[in-house]
């Protein structure tokens, strides 16, 4: 039987942490959820397994493989996305090369000089990578773990150690919590710190900070300047975190708090007491050797 | 007479019941299964006792041993101190087939284990079922130490509780010893 649950119960850390202690060979599959209107055995709904989301393949605890079915996967598209490929080129390859493999394509493409082995080889890992960070911050999904099936020999296979995957997965986490709870209400605006002429003296911003700073003015809300700008959530909370850092930008909540009031803290709750522990007297080795004796009699 | 206790906790449904009825000697007194309705006396249990379970077997006239499996529910756990007064070591029980309970198992393994310094084992329960989680990965799914003893159980037979119980024991006089 193959091992499975629901990423909610068992993250895809965990699950990472657990194929790669042992070192593992099989194939990890995490499908929509689909309520079946029962509860598990912690009241939660229950969810049966719907679509397939999501493939991770791995052989004795390495990475080497990973899909989003719901995206398209193919060589040409994630060279393309890598820059390696240009517009044009993808365009024209997936009208001629559309039935065969990529490891076929891979061939070709290093054979008519497009990329390198090399190129071919960094861009798989950086995209298998991306699919796990991505994967490290579902919280749902029910999911199972197929020992020894591995994807199709057509795939172009990558080999990529787990533990550093899995650390660079959890501090992007940690990351994207800081930023969350830097910026909690993206209907927040933004104002230039005092003396924002003195403070920009001599500081060097990248295209998309200047692109942020332009807007800076308390009428806009980061909402407002992410769609113009076209950016995702992560990208602006990024830039905004480094520019309030550098102490150019304040960051002004909708209504702001007085300064002064402090939110009632919530009584610590009852139930959330730890108890010490209490040494105890030790039992006497002969009640022990009895109940040994006992419990082999019966 | 000299009365001794274990204490068998884990999850709802883990399979507290099921280990210490295979075992006791006399029939597992629980209030939250066990008692038919049309006895007399069904109601007026329900009303007064907290669901618990409670086993016993008889070593010899001068040694009893109590086995108490804790109320499953959260709601209960002010009992689970009182139960864990004096015990001789206690048992944690894993559905081993249901995940989304081993953070509820992983945190009552730590309450407890901060009410009392005693000896434990886990019981990787349900190994008879066929979603079962294998006693190695649940090691790691619960993050246990590697001292810590893992056992497969399959708590409907009386053989592998047994062997539960005497791995108990080993450990508490291990520790003993040390
Ligand atoms: N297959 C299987 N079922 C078990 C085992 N142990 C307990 N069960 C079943 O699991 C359910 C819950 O067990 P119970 O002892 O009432 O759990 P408790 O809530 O922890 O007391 C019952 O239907 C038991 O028959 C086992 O080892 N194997
Ligand atoms: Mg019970």
């Amino acid at each position: 039987m193959p091992l499975q649950g629901n990423i909610r119960d068992f993250s895809t850390t965990q699950l990472l942490n657990l194929v790669n202690l042992s070192r593992r060979t099989g194939m990890l599959t995490i499908y929509e959820g689909l309520p079946t209107g029962e509860k598990d055995a912690m009241k939660n709904d229950k969810m049966a397994p719907g679509k397939e989301r999501a493939r991770v393949a791995f052989n004795k605890g390495k990475l080497t493989y990973a899909a989003m079915l719901e995206r398209d996967n193919s060589l040409v598209t994630v060279l393309n996305k890598a820059g390696k490929l240009t517009d044009e080129q993808a365009r024209v390859l997936r009208e001629r090369a559309s039935n065969i493999t990529d490891k076929a394509l891979a061939m070709r493409l290093i054979g008519a000089k497009y990329v390198t082995q090399q190129d071919i080889l960094d861009v798989m890992r950086r995209h298998t990578e991306d699919i796990i960070y991505e994967l490290m911050t579902w919280t749902e999904g029910p999911f199972r773990f197929d020992d020894n099936e591995q994807p199709s020999s057509d795939v172009i296979p990558v080999l990529i150690e787990l533990e550093n995957v899995i650390i660079e997965g959890g501090r992007r986490i940690t990351e994207q919590r800081e930023l969350d709870k830097f910026i909690d209400d993206l209907d927040a605006s933004l104002e230039f710190a005092d003396n924002p002429k003195e403070r920009f003296k001599g500081i060097h911003l990248s295209v998309n900070e200047w692109k942020v700073v332009s807007y800076v003015n308390p009428k806009n809300t980061i909402r407002q300047i992410m769609k113009v700008l076209n950016m995702s959530e992560v990208e602006i909370k990024r830039i905004l975190y480094s520019l309030n850092q550098a102490g150019l930008v304040e960051i002004v909540k909708p209504q702001a708090v007085r300064p002064g009031v402090k939110a009632p803290t919530p009584a610590a709750s009852v139930a959330q007491r730890k108890p010490q522990a209490r040494p105890q007297k030790p039992p006497e080795k002969k009640v022990v050797l009895s109940l040994i004796e006992k419990l082999k009699s019966m | 007479m000299q009365t001794v206790k274990m204490v068998v906790t884990g999850p709802f449904s883990s399979g507290k019941t099921e280990f210490i009825r295979s075992i006791s000697e006399i029939d597992v007194v629980s209030t939250e299964r066990g008692i038919s309705k049309n006895t007399g006396e069904a109601q007026v249990k329900e009303a007064t006792t907290v669901a618990m379970d409670f086993g016993r077997i008889t070593v010899d006239d001068d040694l009893v041993l109590y086995l108490f499996g804790t109320p499953g529910q959260r709601r209960f756990d002010f009992m689970w101190e009182i139960l864990a007064e004096g015990m001789l070591g206690f048992i944690v029980m894993v559905d081993s087939a249901k995940p989304e309970t081993f953070r509820e198992a992983k945190s009552i393994l730590e309450t407890f284990r901060a009410y009392a310094p005693t000896p434990y084992v886990v019981a990787a329960n349900k190994q008879d079922h066929p979603e079962a989680w294998n006693p190695d990965d649940l090691r790691i799914a619960l993050r246990l130490e590697p001292e810590v003893k893992l056992l497969p159980c399959i708590a409907k037979e009386r053989d592998s509780v047994r062997n539960v119980l005497l791995e108990l024991l080993y450990t508490i006089l291990e520790e003993m010893e040390q």
